[in-house]
């Protein structure tokens, strides 16, 4: 496992310009996200550390050593895609064994086997190794293809949304599998998705790109509780952060400039009408384990996650008050 | 706006049967989302009520009328498919209007319905553009804005989001909603998305194998699971099993699961000595040290406003949902407490829920 960095990294495609002046150091050991939607550059980083494009301006080095020149299986990088990618004509434990089967390698049978079980145990395949790969369910495919990128001991595995094709409780099982296994090997792993959860729970920090752009790296806790501006404000949080103009809801103290109010549930403090009410409960999604109230206040929506006991109903008058909410400026800056 | 009634709904496929004996109302006015895997048999209960099939026994009522073998457009019903296909050549109010104009609607009364449309959908500043360069949120509000337009009886949706990304999936659920609390139009919607079912619905029915599994309000299903299926198919993450052996008396108030014992609601029924489960939500675990049920932390998954703890224990992986205030070290031991107030208890040879005071009580307020 190495560090891995990026600097002042530029890549255009024709007229556009997929990656603009990024700086990045993924450490040695450290899980990084690199959370944006479709067109953010995600995929382009990944691309560039693995050799598979070339930067038009800036450095990119593994382990200390510049890459420029390097071709791709120069890098000592393990590419995990969106699309698990098997030998359909050979069995799970084949497919595991591939890549350490390549002649550079010289491991012997032994230490094959050794290698492969290790990683099917850890990937939890061990009991399918002799099945064809066309033999699987989705999620277990998946696993397999992340069990041939961890069978090599590369300098970074580099993962391109692997999680985005599998159901939504598989997804949820392996998010955690991942992260522990990671954090097992040691390994150094860069991961880009669009998905804020995988970026969450996963991530030791977590990069915001935007446009080609790294706008904010950050722990999850330090990007969720201190976001630099309204796109990231906007990025995470569940449900969706609430953007009020200043002045609508009492409460806080606004810095001078303060243009946009940003206040998730933490910021927002609820308290039954009695006379002196500003808001009004418009209708509860119950979600079971939490519900979201959704509320009105002066024509503006607000929701909020809730307990799902807390005694309201659609119509019931309530007093809404800011409680150290965020603040920003006409730029969409935030303002501390 | 109509009642939808089923009674004793069948459809056979050859060997296979797609819907076995289902019965169940969709009030006027109320949100029904039948939830299930692929193959539940979900779409083919809501083609049968379109009248796109015939069921192979049982009748469908609408608004009491038996309408079971009226063909699709005979039954004043509006479907809205998974993928919304518009007239790419016609402008947004064209497009909405089509559905009136091809019924011999007089021009003024279009007009005056396509507007009204419009400001339900909150886009009668685009009535005048072109769909092609529509952003995706608007296309579906005019695609929402043609089924609404000939105010149908009753609107039946089959994953209309399914191909939306995460984030713009969620503001198009709290956006079916409101539309659904402005015009109340009975609604049946199909869905394999737990989360969409319980943001959206009144009632929730759920299905596996043919055979509707539960019916009911989100908070009953969810608080209530009438089996280990429902339960580990609601939630995220889903209801967590203990498993152990035991036999059950009317009035049993607590369980031993590996010589710990835990209270839980009276339980009404006697079982014979056999495998129980244990069911508790992530949220109804709480961290004691003092507490005699232990394990070890194989994870944490921060959300923000809270996080997912996964616990190693000798009963299997649990997870739990607490405060994200706390950090977890990997490997640490805790104890757990349960709340014993929400406990479920479940047969594992069936599958189906032992009574108790949590399911009975609760029923009759």
């Amino acid at each position: 496992m190495a560090e891995v960095s990026l600097q002042n990294i530029s890549k255009s495609f024709g007229e556009s310009e997929a990656v603009r002046n990024l700086t990045l150091t993924i450490r040695d050991g450290e899980f990084v996200v690199l959370l944006g939607p479709t067109g953010a550059g995600k995929t382009t980083t990944l691309r560039l550390i693995a050799g598979l494009e070339r930067p038009d301006k800036g450095r990119v080095t593994i382990g200390g050593q510049d890459m420029a020149g390097a071709a791709p299986a120069g890098r000592d990088v393990a590419f995990v895609f969106q699309q698990y990618s098997l030998y359909p004509h050979l069995t799970v434990y084949e497919n595991l064994a591939f890549p350490l089967r390549s002649p550079a390698r010289r491991l012997s049978t032994d230490e094959i086997g050794r290698r492969v079980r290790e990683v099917a145990k850890m990937v939890r395949i061990d009991h399918k190794l002799e099945n064809r790969s066309t033999r699987l369910s989705g999620g277990e495919m998946q696993r397999v293809a992340i069990g041939r990128a961890l069978v090599r001991k590369p300098s970074i595995y580099l993962m391109d949304e692997p999680l985005s094709s599998l159901d939504a409780k598989l997804r949820g099982e392996l998010r955690l599998e991942l992260k522990r296994i990671q954090s097992e090997l040691g390994s150094t792993l860069l991961y880009v998705t669009h998905d804020q959860i995988e970026a969450m729970t996963m991530a030791d920090r977590i990069g915001i790109l935007n446009d080609g752009e790294l706008i904010q790296l950050g722990t999850p806790r330090d990007i969720y509780s201190n976001p630099v501006n309204l796109h990231v404000a906007a990025r995470l949080g569940q449900p969706h952060i609430n953007l009020i103009p200043e002045g609508l809801v009492p409460g806080g103290q606004p810095p001078k400039g303060t243009k946009t109010i940003g206040a998730r549930t933490e910021h927002l403090e609820i308290h039954a009408g009695n006379g002196n009410a500003n808001a009004e409960i418009d209708w509860i999604e119950h979600l079971g384990d939490q519900s979201h109230l959704h509320m009105r206040i002066a024509g503006h929506k607000l929701v909020t996650l809730a307990n799902p006991y807390v005694p309201v109903m659609p119509g019931d008058k309530i007093t809404l008050m800011l409680k150290d909410p965020l603040y920003f400026g006409s730029d969409g800056q935030r303002l501390v | 706006m109509a009642e939808i009634r089923i009674e004793n709904l069948r459809k056979q496929f050859a060997d296979f049967t797609a819907v076995q004996d289902s019965s169940f109302t969709v009030g006027d006015g109320e949100f029904l989302a039948l939830l299930g895997p692929s193959g539940c048999g979900k779409t083919t209960t809501l083609r049968m009520i379109a009248g796109l099939e015939l069921p192979t026994s049982g009748k469908i009522y609408l608004d009491g009328e038996d309408v079971t073998f009226n063909r699709a457009r005979e039954r004043d019903i509006a479907f809205v498919f998974q993928l919304f296909a518009l007239y790419p050549h016609m402008n947004v109010r064209k497009n909405i209007g089509f559905p009136l104009l091809s019924q011999g609607v007089p021009k003024a009364e279009i007009k005056a319905r396509v507007e009204e449309t419009a400001k339900l959908l909150q886009i009668t500043h685009i009535l005048e553009k072109s769909v092609s360069g529509l952003a995706g949120g608007d296309r579906q509000r005019v695609a929402l804005g043609r089924a609404i337009v000939r105010r149908p009886k009753c609107f039946l949706m089959d994953e209309p989001l399914g191909t939306l990304d995460a984030e713009f999936r969620e503001v198009m659920v709290h956006e079916l909603r409101e539309l659904h609390n402005r015009i109340h139009a009975t609604t049946v919607y199909v869905t394999h998305d737990q989360h969409e079912a319980m943001a959206m619905a009144d009632k929730i029915a759920v299905m596996n194998h043919g055979i509707i599994e539960q019916f009911g309000t989100p908070q009953e299903i969810y608080n209530r699971p009438a089996s280990m299926y429902v339960a580990d198919f609601i939630g995220s993450p889903p209801m967590n099993f203990l498993k152990f052996s035991a036999g059950l008396q009317k009035g049993t108030r607590s369980v031993s699961v590996d010589g710990v014992d835990i209270a839980l609601p009276e339980v009404r029924q006697d079982m014979a000595v056999g495998e129980l489960a244990l069911g508790v939500r992530p949220e109804h675990i709480r961290f004691n040290d003092n507490s005699a049920l232990r394990g070890s932390v194989y994870g944490a998954e921060y959300l923000g406003t809270n996080q997912i703890v996964a616990i190693e224990t000798g009963k299997g992986l649990l997870k739990a949902r607490v405060s994200a205030d706390r950090t977890f070290r990997i490997g640490e031991t805790v104890g757990l407490e349960l709340d014993s107030e929400k406990l479920s208890l479940f047969d594992c040879a069936s599958g189906r829920a032992v009574k108790s005071s949590l399911y009975t009580e609760a029923r009759h307020g």
